[in-house]
């Protein structure tokens, strides 16, 4: 296991250390081919779990910290659910790699690219092989760095700095409710380790009270890392970032480390109801928020990163309807075709040289079929046709929130709707119709290179048929991804009653429907009526409030970052200034003031000398004649 | 009788100390400073030590107040040109003086009573027995005191030298 | 010179001490008193002699004839400091056309 992780980090190394001095393709495929080495250590891990006796496999390497009875070791555990996030991040990992290979192609970072990439999989991957809370959170931290790096890759851009800037801020404040759950848990139970802490919560050591408060806190970490409300907002600004970073960082990855850490505590979730509930409310409270918000936008980068805040919405809000299994299965079928769509945009920024307004995109179909296609599959997942792997796991999702509170379900299927009118709004905009960028635009139109295509296909592939692994009994299938991961989340996650196959298939089919209408919708009105989204500045009414994101960001500048800015300001010239540079100014001032009293010792007078040295004599025998005596 | 003799030349070297520090012509002050130093080698005399008080006048009274006459008549100055020092300044040497006298008397009072000797000889001051101790255990002083006047004579030529910005006529060299 | 014995039982040794005391602390106030460096210099060949004079006695009365091989070479000591003493002041009365210790206060704060 140790080897499977430190494969990136040699990767980070070598491109970090001497990787401006290799030849770009040896740089690239150095970071590639350590992903690789990754992956096919985590598909033997993954075959040594199929099989039902199998059982955890931890190494602890050695004490990290000890006092009293506190005892917590570096250690890693690799079980069902951290194989799946193993081969997620690696495979798909490996594939935006070879990606970048071609789309960073003209960058002169190029070895610092895949460095930091490198260390990034090797950060995510110590996030999911720890075996407690604080390997988990190096890891997290981590990430949070990589993509602090990444989003601020081409520096020289204030605004992209800022950017990274934002989302590292964002990630930390969330990092305080981390911090605090872990060391809450810490106090009270003595561990953080996950075997351990399970093992307490099934004999009853752990109080309801404490879990409720440490799954909150918990969830507030995860409320920054995986942007949710209130802390999404960093998640659009970056996509500033090159796009495979966008890609793998802020669909597939890093974000889902949240979800993660919700099913890895999930003990501590089902020891607390009200924490479920909280999660659920803010998950799909943030789905159909950022569903609307992704309706209006007009940046092909931009419409994905709220769909992504949005779909991340629905799979917490499965996580608190008690179906860990559901997000899970989401959280696959969403990082396949999630990375498939920012790969494809990618793809079509790439050819028009940097172009990322749909407004100025049209008729791409007709030049780019390898990319349309793949694109035109993963919104079909993404929109919850059948038989498309989205169908499977956003139905399973529905399903829970159904059986758990009908309010929520009503909540997710319009969120539903509007995710499969923005994306194919987004499809339509793109890809049908006329060209609507410059003439020298058109001329370069053409089909990005195998390198960046052949992950597009792959990723499309999965996207198709990956619903495989989870079909549920309802059509017949044996749902293979419960039973996989029954050891890790129990058989019974389903809160509230079981539904009967009838009301499942009606579901199904109602989602279904809905998501179609609402396609059709899309496509009379953009490809029949051509109608454009309104140019910059001359959008109207509630629509230009939803475009400019709610002014969410402006409240956020108005409430938090000038009162701090001014804090800082004060802080400085008050403490700073005043207090300690007056402080140490004036001991200066002291010491010159003492040393201009004293030289007036130095007369210069012989005389005056004299009669000092005869006193000086003088004292000196009276003290020893007075001692003596 | 030799306590009387005593009395004497101490009044003698005490009076001539006196007038030679407060006498206004520095002429005067060096006349009143051999007449000290001829009390103090009578003093010597008394105590036997006979090469030393012969040693004193030669070398005090006959060089260095020689030295000090030249120096005078060089520089002209057997007028009374001097000034006072400020009257704060001859308070405090008062002081200075009066205190280290009262510290040392002082401290000379505690050692009293001095036993006296039990088994002296005169023949101490002879120049035999001085010779047999200068010359057996302060012999390397002895070599290093003619390196010390050897230092000081080519140390006042080399300082007391004209150069040529000084001098009347400069010298071509 | 069995006559010269009688200075053991005559004059005790203390009186000794208070007349070197004396002509230090005479000298000790014409060194602070004086601003003629002449003077002052003559004022230390006084201390000197004092001390001298209290070695000899010392050497006398315990017979000890170290203490008159110092005098020996306090004598000479005295005699090269006054040469080379000298020399300085020849010298600086040749810049400063002065003798006045208290005009030589450059080396001031």
């Amino acid at each position: 296991m140790l080897l499977l992780i430190l494969l990136p980090l040699i990767g980070f190394l070598i491109n970090g250390v001497v990787g401006k001095k290799l030849p770009k393709n040896v740089s690239g495929w150095i970071g590639s081919v350590v992903v690789l080495g990754a992956f096919f250590l985590s598909l033997k891990y993954f075959f040594s779990f199929l099989s039902d006796s199998a059982s955890p496999v931890e190494e602890r390497y050695f004490d990290w910290i000890s006092f009293g009875n506190v005892r917590i070791s570096f250690g890693l555990y690799a079980d069902q659910l951290s194989s799946l996030w193993l081969l997620i991040v690696t495979g798909i990992g490996f594939l935006i790699h070879v990606y970048s290979i071609s789309y960073m192609h003209d960058d002169e970072n190029f070895s610092r690219f895949f460095a930091y990439l490198n260390l990034f999989i090797f950060f995510m991957l110590l996030l999911v092989l720890g075996s407690n809370i604080l390997v988990t959170f190096i890891g997290w931290e981590g990430v949070g760095l990589c993509s602090y790096l990444l989003i601020g890759f081409w520096y020289k851009n204030d605004s992209y700095n800022d950017a990274a800037k934002k989302a590292f801020v964002m990630n930390r404040i969330g990092d305080l409710g981390l911090l605090l759950g872990m060391f809450m848990l810490l106090f009270y139970t003595g561990t953080l380790d996950y075997k351990e802490l399970r093992a307490l919560a099934s004999q009853g050591g752990i109080n309801s009270d404490l879990a409720l408060v440490v799954s909150i806190l918990l969830f507030v970490g995860a409320i920054g890392k995986s942007a949710q409300i209130p802390l999404y907002t960093w998640l659009p600004d970056a996509m500033a970032g090159p796009t495979p970073v966008s890609a793998l960082i802020h669909a597939a990855t890093m974000v889902t480390a949240g979800i993660y850490l919700l099913v890895r505590t999930a003990f501590l979730y089902d020891l607390a109801p009200l924490a479920l509930d909280v999660v659920a409310i803010v998950g799909v409270a943030t789905a159909i928020f950022a569903a609307t918000i992704g309706v209006f936008q007009n940046d092909i980068k931009k419409v994905l990163a709220y769909s992504t805040v949005s779909q991340l919405g629905l799979m917490f809000m499965a996580i608190g309807a008690g179906a860990y299994v559901a997000a899970v299965f989401h959280v696959l079928t969403h990082a396949f075709f999630k990375a498939c769509l920012f790969l494809g945009s990618g793809s079509v920024i790439h050819t028009l040289h940097g172009e990322q307004d749909i407004r100025n995109m049209g008729g791409l179909k007709k030049w780019m079929p390898v990319t349309y296609l793949t694109f035109l599959i993963s919104s079909l997942a993404i929109a919850g046709i059948p038989p498309f792997s989205g169908f499977f796991s956003k139905d399973e999702m529905l399903a829970a929130a159904f059986s758990h509170n009908k309010g929520l379900w009503i909540v997710a299927v319009i969120t539903s709707v509007l995710t499969a009118f923005y994306m194919f709004r987004l499809v339509f905009l793109t890809f049908f119709n006329g060209f609507r960028g410059t003439e020298e635009q058109q001329h370069h139109l053409h089909e990005s290179p195998a390198l960046m295509t052949v992950p597009l296909i792959i990723l499309a592939l999965l996207a198709l048929i990956g619903g495989i692994m989870g079909i549920p009994e309802a059509l017949g299938g044996s749902h293979w991804l419960k039973h996989f991961l029954a050891p890790v989340t129990g058989e019974n996650t389903h809160s509230g009653h079981a539904l009967t196959h009838q009301t499942e298939l009606v579901l199904m089919a109602v989602a279904a429907l809905a998501a179609l209408a609402s396609i059709v919708f899309a496509y009379v009105r953009f490809v029949k009526q051509h109608t454009l989204p309104p140019r910059e500045g001359e959008e109207r009414g509630i629509a230009r409030i939803i475009y400019r994101k709610y002014y969410v960001d402006e409240i956020y500048e108005l409430l938090f970052v000038k009162p701090v800015l001014a804090l800082s300001v004060a802080a400085y010239e008050l403490f700073d200034i005043l207090l300690l540079d007056g402080m140490v100014n004036q001991m200066g001032r002291m010491t010159q003031r003492q040393g201009r009293w004293f030289r007036r010792i130095q007369t210069g007078n012989t005389g005056f000398y004299l009669i000092v040295m005869a006193l000086a004599v003088a004292a000196v025998l009276g003290w020893i004649v007075w001692q003596v005596g | 009788m030799t306590f009387y003799i005593f009395l004497l030349l101490s009044a003698l070297a005490v009076f001539c100390g006196l007038m030679t520090v407060t006498a206004r012509n520095p002429i005067y002050s060096v006349i009143y400073l051999i007449g000290c130093f001829f009390a103090v080698a009578g003093h010597y005399l008394l105590l036997n030590a006979q090469f030393l008080a012969i040693v004193h006048i030669i070398v005090y009274a006959g060089a260095i107040m020689v030295l000090f006459l030249f120096t005078l008549m060089m520089m002209n100055l057997n007028r009374e040109a001097e000034a006072h020092k400020p009257a704060l300044a001859r308070i405090a040497a008062v002081l200075a003086a009066g205190l280290l006298l009262l510290v040392l008397i002082a401290a000379f009072k505690k050692t009293e009573p001095f036993v006296p000797p039990i088994h002296v000889d005169g023949g101490i001051g002879l120049v035999k027995s001085l010779g047999h101790t200068l010359l057996n255990e302060y012999l390397l002083p002895f070599e290093f005191a003619s390196i010390l006047l050897l230092a000081a004579m080519i140390g006042a030529v080399l300082i007391a030298k004209k150069d040529s910005a000084n001098a009347l006529q400069p010298k071509e060299s | 010179m069995t006559m010269f014995l009688h200075i053991f039982h005559a004059v005790p040794m203390h009186h000794y001490l208070y007349l070197s005391a004396i002509l230090f602390c005479i000298g000790v106030f014409g060194v602070l008193l004086r601003r003629n460096a002449i003077v002052v210099f003559m004022s230390i060949e006084l201390m000197l002699n004092a001390v001298n004079l209290l070695l000899v006695a010392f050497s006398a009365y315990h017979n000890d004839t170290s203490g008159q091989v110092f005098v020996f070479f306090i004598m000479a000591v005295a005699a090269a400091e006054v040469a080379v003493g000298l020399a300085i002041l020849v010298t600086i009365y040749r810049n400063i056309q002065s003798i006045d210790i208290d005009a030589l206060n450059s080396l001031r704060w």
